[in-house]
């Protein structure tokens, strides 16, 4: 008499069966993601950031603010009026404020020491809207565009370059909000998406180096050029912690952690996402 | 004034490969603003490719075309160092024209 | 021609538009009534007509097609989407001496039919291929 009606060979097969149809299931979203990827091979050639680009080197070599001086001769960290690979060796210490600072927040520096703007002026539309385009967009496009094809090597060995990437750790690491996530939530595991978005774990140099070099970037749901600055403050929107502030020290540090582990990626950059 | 358009007009097997990005909203006129009211259609209609005085392309378009329009197609009869002059209209009679040079 | 003259500061821009806009064709909502706005009612399904897409669009604002006639005296390419609120989306004259190619991106609604339409020799043509929209996530 058979108390349970699963015998060995019925679970095998019943186990069989389930294994062919996951993997049936698992062909048909590898054939998904195969066309998804061939829809952004297909965009890739005409990248609209291209006009962001054009229009940051116009913005950057303009005369403005009460100093009518153009950001020629911001220092990017290679000297002053050095562009190009500037942007490959960020975020990174500053010895003239004293700071670890990324891409948008020393744009901001220069256009304060430079150019004469108050911090709020210069810091006035970070992120555009449809009928108010962005400058700092534009310019980040530019700077970064100028980096395009050099490896990341963003520094990690002043003093505060490395409190920066410890406290960076703990903000990744640091469950919070009503959902209780952290950005390792998402990134920390490989192979996870969120509907048909891959997810990047974060800390996996495999993935950072592909995608934390693509940034800014194109944002065709957006419509816009976009840059790391608004996706951290999105993702934190996103997680519904609190209000990630503009250029704020969390947003440093949290790419800090990030750059680390991107570093040696090849940068391409303004990208196209999404 | 709109943004200039990113023109690349170079040889390729003999003919000239143009592809251009346009600086352009391309709004459908069914997007409603953060007040909930309708932001009007703003739209490039024509564009018009000319070289050495003749067109070689002439399109119309309607809104269904994407913000920031990308285009790219070919033509015979172009040498380096020719130009070639791109200019759209859209339907508030809005226009831009930008030239590039054929490269080798 | 009338470019140069405005560039030449000849023609100011709001004189010079006489360029041709087909409203009623950009108006219309379903692909019978657009082929019949662009008198092409006759068309007929062909394999000269070659539209290179991904099955797969992973945001609708941004559908990338190409289009390439291989009949003989092709003088137009149109793209038609099926499911969009106006059907038509672009309408290119090909002057002879221009490749029947062109590539450019259209915004898709949903999930819905493309149609390349051709004129060529005085004669309508077209090919048909369904591209499917889908909702994204987050955007990385």
């Amino acid at each position: 008499m058979r108390t349970s009606g699963m015998t060995p060979r019925r679970k095998a097969l019943i186990a069989g069966a389930l294994a062919a149809s996951l993997s049936v299931a698992a062909a048909a979203q590898d054939d998904t993601q195969k066309e998804i990827e061939r829809y952004r091979q297909l965009l890739a050639e005409g990248n609209p950031a291209d006009l962001w680009e054009a229009r940051g080197e116009v913005l950057w070599k303009a005369r403005r603010g009460p100093k009518n001086a153009s950001l020629e001769r911001c220092d990017l960290g290679l000297g002053p009026g050095v562009v190009k690979g500037a942007f490959a060796q960020m975020p990174r210490y500053f010895a003239d404020t004293d700071r670890v600072q990324d891409l948008e927040s020393r744009i901001v520096t220069c256009m304060v020491s430079v150019q004469g703007f108050s911090p709020e002026e210069a810091m006035k539309n970070p992120f555009s809207a449809p009928e108010r385009p962005s400058d700092m967009e534009a310019l980040a496009s530019y700077v970064a565009g100028a980096s395009r094809g050099m490896k990341l090597a963003a520094p990690l060995s002043h003093p505060k370059e490395i409190e920066a990437f410890r406290i960076g750790e703990q903000l990744f690491h640091r469950r919070a909000g009503p959902y209780d996530f952290a950005c390792v939530s998402c990134h920390g595991e490989n192979g996870k998406r969120i509907r048909r978005q891959d997810l990047p774990k974060l800390d996996d140099p495999k993935d950072a180096q592909k995608i934390f070099t693509t940034w800014p970037a194109y944002r065709v749901s957006q419509g816009t050029v976009r840059t790391m600055q608004h996706r951290l403050y999105d993702c934190y929107w996103q997680m519904r912690h609190p209000q990630l502030d503009y250029v704020s020290e969390a947003s440093i540090d949290l790419m800090v952690y990030m750059a680390k582990y991107a570093n040696g990626g090849t940068i391409n950059a303004p990208g196209l996402k999404r | 004034m709109a943004d200039p358009m990113r023109i690349r007009a170079a040889m390729d097997r003999g003919k000239v490969d143009i592809k251009v990005l346009m600086a352009h909203e391309m709004e459908t006129g069914q997007r409603k603003d953060a007040q909930g009211k309708i932001v009007p259609a703003h739209f490039i209609r024509n564009v018009t490719v000319t070289h050495a005085g003749r067109t070689v392309l002439a399109a119309q378009w309607g809104t269904s075309v994407s913000r920031n329009p990308f285009l790219h197609f070919r033509f015979s009869g172009g040498k380096p160092g020719e130009k070639v002059s791109i200019t759209w209209l859209d339907n508030k009679g809005e226009t831009r024209t930008d030239e590039a040079t054929i490269s080798g | 021609m009338l470019a140069w003259a405005m560039a030449a500061g000849l023609i100011k821009p709001s004189q010079a538009l006489a360029l041709e806009w087909n409203k009623a064709a950009f108006e219309t909502k379903s692909v019978p009534d657009t082929l019949k706005a662009l008198g092409a009612s006759g068309s007929t399904e062909s394999g000269g007509v070659q539209i290179t897409a991904p099955d797969i669009a992973e945001n609708g604002a941004v559908v990338p097609i190409s289009v390439e006639s291989a009949l003989a005296k092709t003088q137009a390419i149109a793209i038609l989407i099926e499911k969009n609120p106006n059907t038509l989306s672009a309408d290119f004259d090909i002057p002879a001496g221009t490749d029947p190619f062109i590539s450019t991106r259209v915004k898709m609604a949903e999930t819905s039919n493309i149609y390349a339409l051709v004129l060529a020799d005085g004669k309508y043509f077209h090919a048909v291929k369904e591209i499917k929209v889908t909702i994204g996530g987050c955007g990385g």
